[in-house]
């Protein structure tokens, strides 16, 4: 085929192959033997083929973590998949496609890739510095026969040619030899840069993945929902939810607590939500309490640990009495937005109410409006009409049985069991209340807000932010600079000899990596540069 | 933070503007594609082959054939042929000049109209999936008046630039189109404009890519089929006829990458950054992040494949097309119907 493949150098190319460390790909060794085959794998492993492969695999890898539900990500959502795919959803649960970001297969993808890059790099760094050490290699017989070369007579003797190519090349690393003929030649090189910068690009990358790890081990993550006017201290027992890496495990966590004074959403007219702020007292291991305020995009940080504002919500308020003549006063309970509009339910739970435990089933909404049925939803996120609707239940609650019970619902195993009775319900305004023949009532007094927050402590995070910044520097220097050579014949003209004329030949030819651009235009200039020199 | 309704206005109608300007361009572009290269590129295509095969043939041999000696011989025409290709080169020529000026005029009205549309809603201007895309397509108009500066050969390929382009902004004009509005306070940041700028500069560049690397590829398939004689008769390889050679290209659509791939790199990064202030966690897998690194990935397969033997040309401009179709995927099918934390979208 006469079509020359884009990017390729030609093929008589002597001197271009060590324009790159790039390894260059040798066949297995011929051979038995534990060790000739350990060589082979490793060799095979830390090939640049087989990084392509695994680079490119890893990008599949990742596909069915982004379009199947991840637990990691959202566990309801993978409850619903289960339901609705009960054929195939154990197959993907057994293959890890609902934690592929946590699976034995993509783990070992990126192990290999990790591997096949120590091994790719530490020879490369091993080149490049010998590289840096010695001079440019001696130039081709044939310079014509480089992709970039040039021919020209100049009336200047040998020595003050290579004297002004000299000072043409200056910026260059220049090797000055002189041949078997007489010839004197010059090997330019400049460019190193890239190849600097493609290993340091390699080496953050493997750093980078470092810190992935370091996150992965000793980091932790915990979430708490806290009322106005509570707190939490960071503790495992604190927390909601809770999770570590496997060599934290919950133990020595930074001390400090944070109490929740006040959480307020402002809006634009138009009601798009435009700031969202917790204002928090906090107190650090030193005991001296601080004030501020949480945003969204704006946590609070201390001492390597972060508190975030997630979300928020409403707890409605009641005053409860019982039969018995029992009054429970500002009892509240946060209730769970189901939609953007913050129509929110939850359930609220008097174990110590006697005779029987009383509990109510509820849904609140910041700006109830009534579907015309008595059922409500809400309007807005912003409490203009809030309202509750109650299910009274009297009975048992369960808490006894041992089964784990939500705080946001009924067990709705009491309920079938008809330990739990429903025996009122009732749309409430603030002040208003439901009141039963026995003289029980709840009475709803208002709304307190709650926050969600979240306490977070990644040790390998500013290892990756630095890994990075190596990264990203040493990849522009890898794809900005062009690795590039030169070379100068100077020679006698034939037929000069008993002239005393002086006049050389100069033969030029330049190679570079033909990837970055442009070097068509420095060696043109370069060539007229030199060309020009003459005798002053 | 109010919208001023009369500047959003003016925007929505110079977003107008700009696609009927750059259809004008599309118009000329053709024009130019049409009259000018047809004949003169596909005959020097035609005669440079055996051409190149003879030089390489001799420079293997040792012996040096004088560049273009073939070149004069073979192309001795008639005198009428030179005649009707110079004034068909001249019409070109006009259609050429005429298309480069629109594009410069659509693309001053098409930054007017992302201009404005930042000052009448007191933010940057790319906070929605409309905004975004005529951002994009700015860039991408812009990365390709870059390109012909430098290289004013390749002008005539605007047609397959501006189609593209055209095609993306009646999409955001139409579908993805949102009216102007203020944030939620999630996108209230900084980080907004450093981590949408990164991708949008990305997107845009990687577009034009795309566009080469497509070229690319039917230009390389018209070369291996001519090569073997046979003369391609669908359509898109009897595009090869008219385009630039493949080395050329190939190194556009190198070029624009290796600008591209970092800026992405520095997007994703600052995306992270942004995370870790919001979410709590540098890195989560949510879908829009995973995509952007299958994306950063696939990419960055491409710049691996062109240094590794036997990956080189068309296998490694393959990869590219991967590169960008998941670009599209992660803009179009993660946006709208995966869902995540990314609470971009802004279409409901
Ligand atoms: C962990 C995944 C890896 C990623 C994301 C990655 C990424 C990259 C990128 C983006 C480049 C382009 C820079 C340029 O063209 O100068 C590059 C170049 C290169 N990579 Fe990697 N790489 C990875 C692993 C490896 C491994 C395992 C090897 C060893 C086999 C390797 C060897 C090389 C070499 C030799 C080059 C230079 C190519 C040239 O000479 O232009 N890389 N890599």
């Amino acid at each position: 085929m006469p079509v020359t493949g884009p990017g390729r150098a030609p093929a008589a190319d002597p001197a271009g192959g060590a324009l790159s460390t790039q390894p260059v790909e040798r066949p297995p060794r011929p051979g038995r033997g534990p060790l000739t085959a350990a060589r082979n794998g490793w060799r095979l492993l830390t090939s640049m083929r087989t990084a392509l492969v695994l680079l490119f695999l890893l990008a599949l890898a990742a596909v069915p973590g982004s379009l199947l539900p991840q637990s990691g990500l959202n566990p309801a959502k993978v409850a619903a998949y289960r339901r609705s795919h009960p054929a195939l959803a154990p197959i993907l649960e057994r293959l890890g496609f609902f934690e592929v970001f946590a699976s034995p297969w993509f783990a070992a993808i990126y192990l290999l890739l990790f591997i096949s890059l120590i091994g790719c790099i530490v020879p490369r760094v091993r080149l490049h510095g010998r590289a840096l050490r010695r001079p440019p290699p001696a130039a081709p017989r044939h310079l014509d026969r480089l992709r970039h070369s040039e021919r020209f007579h100049t009336a200047l003797p040998a020595g003050e040619v290579v004297d002004q190519a000299r000072a043409v090349l200056r910026g260059w690393r220049v090797a000055h030899r002189e041949e078997a003929s007489g010839a004197v030649t010059l090997s330019a090189e400049r460019g190193y840069l890239r190849e600097t910068g493609n290993i340091v690009f390699h080496v953050a990358l493997s750093v980078l993945l470092a810190g992935v790890a370091i996150g992965k081990l000793w980091g932790y993550q915990g979430s708490v929902l806290v009322e106005e006017g509570r707190g939490f201290c960071n503790t495992v027992q604190s927390f909601d939810q809770f999770s570590a890496g496997p060599i934290i495990r919950g133990a020595g966590l930074t001390p400090f607590c944070v109490d929740l004074a006040t959480f307020r959403a402002t809006y634009d007219p138009d009601g798009t939500p435009s700031d969202f702020a917790a204002t928090i007292r906090y107190t650090p291991a030193d005991g001296t309490p601080r004030d501020d305020v949480l945003q969204v995009n704006h946590p609070l940080r201390l001492q390597g640990v972060r508190v975030y504002l997630i979300s928020h919500g409403f707890s409605p308020r009641f005053t409860i009495t019982t039969a018995a003549g029992q009054t429970f006063r500002g009892i509240s309970a946060p209730f769970l937005p189901q939609d953007g509009n913050l129509t929110s339910e939850g359930a609220v739970k008097l174990p110590d109410a006697r005779p029987d435990q009383l509990a109510i089933d509820g849904l609140f909404a910041p700006t109830a409006v009534d579907s015309g049925d008595g059922v409500i939803s809400s309007g807005s996120p912003q409490p203009f009409n809030p309202a509750v609707a109650i299910f009274l239940y009297r009975g048992q609650l369960g808490l006894d049985t041992g089964r784990a019970q939500s705080v946001y619902s009924l067990d709705q195993g009491q309920i079938a069991a008809g330990a739990l009775k429903k025996v009122g319900a009732k749309n409430l305004h603030p002040g208003e209340a439901l009141v039963l023949a026995d003289g029980t009532s709840v009475r709803f007094d208002g709304y307190l807000q709650w926050a969600s927050m979240q306490v977070s402590r990644d040790p390998g995070q500013s290892v990756v932010l630095v890994a990075f910044g190596f990264l990203l520097v040493g990849l522009t220097l890898s794809l900005s600079i062009r690795r590039r050579r030169v070379w100068l014949r100077v020679s006698e003209a034939p037929g000069a000899d008993g002239g005393g004329a002086g006049r050389s030949v100069v033969e030029v030819g330049g190679l570079a990596r033909s990837e970055a651009g442009g070097f068509t235009r420095e060696f043109g200039q370069l060539v007229e540069r030199l060309r020009q020199s003459r005798k002053d | 933070m109010a919208v001023n309704a009369g500047l959003a206005h003016l925007s929505d109608t110079a977003f107008t503007t700009a696609i009927a300007v750059y259809g004008l361009a599309l118009v000329s572009y053709c024009g130019e594609y049409a009259f000018g290269r047809s004949g003169r590129v596909a005959r020097t295509s035609a005669e440079q082959a055996p051409v190149a095969e003879l030089v390489a043939v001799g420079a293997v041999s040792g012996g040096t054939a004088p560049p273009g000696a073939g070149v004069r011989s073979v192309r001795a025409g008639s005198r009428d042929a030179v005649v009707a290709e110079q004034s068909a080169a001249r019409l070109a020529g006009r259609f050429g000049w005429s298309a480069a000026v629109l594009t410069t005029l659509g693309v001053i009205l098409h930054a007017g109209s992302v201009a404005i549309r930042g000052v009448a809603v007191d933010r940057v201007p790319w906070g929605n999936m409309y905004e975004f895309s005529s951002a994009v397509g700015l860039v991408a108009v812009l990365a390709f008046l870059v390109v012909i500066l430098r290289q004013p050969r390749v002008r005539y390929l605007g047609m397959f630039v501006m189609l593209p382009v055209i095609l993306l902004m009646f999409l955001a004009g139409t579908v993805l189109y949102t009216k102007a509005a203020p944030l939620v306070p999630a996108l209230r940041s900084y980080w907004l404009a450093i981590h949408v700028t990164a991708a949008i500069i990305a997107t845009g560049i990687f577009m034009v890519s795309f566009v080469a690397t497509v070229l690319y590829l039917i230009r390389h398939r018209y070369d291996s089929m001519v090569a073997v004689g046979i003369t391609p008769g669908r359509f898109p390889i009897t595009l090869g006829r008219r385009l630039p050679e493949a080395g050329v290209l190939d190194r556009i659509a190198y070029r624009t990458i290796a600008f591209g791939f970092p800026v992405w790199t520095f997007g994703i990064a600052a995306g992270a950054m942004w995370a870790e202030a919001a979410w709590g966690r540098y890195w989560g897998w949510d879908p829009k992040e995973t995509w952007s690194f299958i994306s950063w990935v696939v990419y960055a397969s491409y710049l691996h494949a062109r240094a590794t033997a036997g990956w080189k040309g068309v296998k490694a401009a393959r990869i590219s097309l991967f590169g960008f179709s998941s670009m599209i995927f992660n803009f179009f099918v993660v946006n709208i119907m995966v869902s995540g934390l990314h609470s971009y979208a802004g279409l409901s």
